[in-house]
């Protein structure tokens, strides 16, 4: 579903090297996991998959189901089935979670090809994903984020996903600042939306959020590379032992 | 607060330039035909007095550096031709209202709901002045003289002058629905000057909502006289007709425990003078006025100037300016807030917020932010910001499948919500928001 290839990207303004040549697969329906420490360019994958301005592909390709991502607009990746999970999601006063969501969803579906939801189809959809994720009917109506604790501002972002029905999606440190309970929450709502045609890339510093969405292949990231792949025991390795053998190793 | 103001300019007060040459002025007043006034007369005398003193502002006066008055001081405004079809602005259409028709300033009774509605009466100017005394003789004219000092308002003064119509509003209860002013446009070169009296008593509530078409060249006033505890909701919304030019004027007298809130949405314009000059004269009352600009240069010139005065005379009394600029294409804003506290005016709790959304690098935003506290027992703060969209957001909108330009209106109703909040109505709330979002989602793409 998911392939990259030779990634070379840099920041536009400082003109930095972040990824040095990263390769990644992720085949439809399975979780990966890309673990790594600060500053080795996980969240800069995610944004340059997302198209976030500020970065410059210098070399290499990525591809949803064939697809190039590389040239297309922020919105034409989400139509194009991409999702992501922002690890600080953003505050917007006066536009209401339920109006945003709502026009996301069907200019995504007018960008595929597919009518329209109607208010009302769309309002029966939403309250029922709302209530799978434990979230409560009056946060829909607020406005996108605003007054939000941290828990649900992500269960916020796992809502999204549901309503958008994404094939690819990328989780930039979900769990980071959630405490478990709240990760529970998020991690089952994930699990629900495991399906064979639906992939997920899960970014992460620790291995408890593994605990709770267990991926089928970890990988280790380090300078812009992928430097080790491997089973769930990978990411174990990581929490007993930390990342400097692994990276020693890795050479 | 912050100041991360770009390109926000702030100036010191400086001297005054010389005004504008004397014949001017009376060139000014010979191109219109000036009422002798019956129980306004001597208001009328009086304030041609002061107009004849301070003179028509010039470029170099404090006030007027950042607005040209030129096209204000011209005798005559250049004509704007008048649709075939005139339509009223959709808002407030399906609202249970008192609805008062003005065609070039002057009052349609045919066209007008019945005047008569419990908790209130409401009479012409126009009619009203024939006779000698009125209720309304100790406002007329007065607030707008006592609100001449320190600044000069000469357009004030004007109007006071020569306002033929308007209406005279004495509000006793709580009337059941709001009265709403809906102005309308006949000739292409319409000069129209109206003023409006309101007396709230004890504890009397209005919502007072003014849209509509005003002529090529207006000044409108209000003077409302708020009583212990008296409410007034004011709502103005004037409907686009790009090349007019707008000068409009809120003098409020408010006593204790009273409250006034006034919004006022801007909507193209050529040139556009809106100034609003409260003062707080008792305890524990309040005062929120706002004001939200929407400003695209591509339909022809655009500058739009905010002008506040508050002076806080009583103890603990709130009040709040929130004006939020969104302009393009090389539009200009103009905001001049100054909260004044005067000595004894203990636990004033006093905000000034001016904020601009630049949308591309050919517009501006000039703001003289000031704050003038005699007492020593008080909050007051001031900001004033100019600034981009917000591109985290739109990155997070865009991420969601929401195409650049509909996450640019989002973001922009996003940055104008904090002014749309002092609409205390929901309803009204809503209605001022969905037509926002229309002139937003007409203009992508500009």
């Amino acid at each position: 579903m998911l392939k990259i290839n030779n990634l070379h990207v840099k920041l536009e303004e400082e003109d930095k090297q972040i990824l040095k040549g990263l390769s990644l697969e992720v085949p439809a329906g399975q979780v990966h996991a890309v673990m790594g420490p600060n500053g080795s360019g996980k969240s800069t994958l995610s944004y340059v998959l997302s198209g976030r301005d500020g970065y410059e592909v210098t070399e290499g390709e990525a591809t949803l189901d064939g697809n190039d991502l590389l040239d297309m607009e922020p919105e034409e990746r989400a139509a194009a089935g991409l999702f992501l999970a922002f690890q600080y999601p953003v505050e917007i006063p006066g536009v209401g979670n339920m109006t945003f969501l709502r026009t996301a969803v069907n200019a995504q579906r007018k960008a595929r090809g597919v009518a329209e939801m109607s208010s009302a189809e769309f309002l029966k959809a939403i309250r029922a994903k709302a209530s799978e994720l434990q979230i409560d009917a009056e946060m829909l109506k607020r406005p996108v984020n605003v007054g939000f604790s941290g828990g649900e501002k992500k269960r916020n972002e796992i809502l999204q996903m549901a309503m958008l029905e994404p094939r690819m999606c990328i989780m930039d440190e979900t769990d980071s600042g959630l405490d478990v309970d709240a990760m529970r929450l998020v991690a089952d709502g994930v699990n629900a939306l495991r399906s064979p045609d639906r992939s997920f890339l899960v970014i992460t510093h620790y291995q408890r959020l593994l605990n709770h969405i267990q991926p089928d292949v970890v990988h280790i990231m380090s300078n812009g590379r992928i430097v080790k792949s491997g089973g769930p025991e990978l990411a174990l390795q990581v929490e007993e032992e930390g990342y400097g053998d692994l990276l020693a190793e890795a050479g | 607060m912050s100041d991360t103001a770009v390109q926000t300019k702030e100036v010191t007060p400086q001297v005054s330039g010389a005004p504008v040459a004397a014949d001017a002025l009376q060139t000014r007043l010979d191109a219109m035909r000036l009422p002798a006034g019956g129980f306004t007369a001597a208001a009328r005398a009086d304030a041609l007095r002061r107009l004849r003193d301070m003179g028509l502002p010039g470029p170099r006066d404090e006030y007027w550096r950042f607005t040209n008055p030129r096209d204000f001081n011209a005798p005559a405004p250049a004509p704007i031709s008048v649709p075939e079809k005139m339509q009223d602005s959709p808002l407030f259409q399906d609202l249970d209202r008192l609805k008062l028709i003005f065609v070039d300033g002057e009052f349609d009774a045919a066209a007008s709901d019945s005047l008569a509605h419990e908790g209130i009466e409401i009479e012409m100017l126009a009619q009203a002045d024939e006779v000698a005394d009125h209720w309304a003789k100790g406002i007329y004219g007065s607030l707008e003289a006592a609100g001449q000092k320190p600044v000069n308002r000469p357009f004030a003064a004007l109007n006071t002058v020569a306002s033929r119509d308007g209406m005279l509003i004495r509000v006793t209860g709580k009337p059941s629905k709001p009265v709403h002013i809906v102005h309308r446009r006949a000739s292409e070169d319409a000069d129209v000057t109206w003023h409006h009296v309101i007396r709230a008593e004890e504890g009397a509530e209005l919502t007072l909502l003014e849209t509509g078409m005003v002529g090529a060249r207006s000044n409108g006033m209000i003077e409302a006289d708020l009583a212990r505890g008296a409410k007034l909701n004011y709502i103005g919304a004037r409907q686009a007709v790009h090349q007019k030019l707008e000068l409009s004027h809120i003098f409020a007298r408010v006593e204790s425990e009273a409250q006034l809130k006034a919004f006022v949405l801007s909507v193209n314009g050529t040139l556009m003078r809106h100034e609003t000059i409260v003062d707080i004269v008792g305890d524990d009352a309040l005062a929120h006025v706002a004001g939200a600009v929407l400003g695209d240069g591509n339909d022809g010139p655009f500058h739009h100037d905010d002008t506040i005065f508050i002076t806080h005379g009583g103890l603990r009394c709130e009040s709040r300016q929130v004006y939020k600029k969104v302009l393009k294409n090389g539009a200009e804003g103009v905001f001049q807030g100054k909260i004044l506290v005067k000595p004894g005016a203990q636990k004033t709790d006093g905000y000034q917020i001016s904020q601009a959304l630049l949308l591309d690098e050919h517009s501006q935003f000039l703001a003289k932010p000031e704050l003038e506290i005699y007492a020593d027992d008080v909050v007051c703060s001031h900001g004033s910001t100019t600034g981009a969209i917000d591109e985290t957001a739109l990155f997070y909108l865009r991420s969601r499948g929401v195409p650049k330009e509909r996450a640019i209106v989002f973001l922009v109703l996003s940055f104008l919500a904090d002014a749309l909040e002092e609409i205390e109505d929901e309803d009204l709330r809503g209605q001022i928001s969905d037509r926002l979002e229309a002139w937003l989602t007409r203009h992508e793409n500009q």
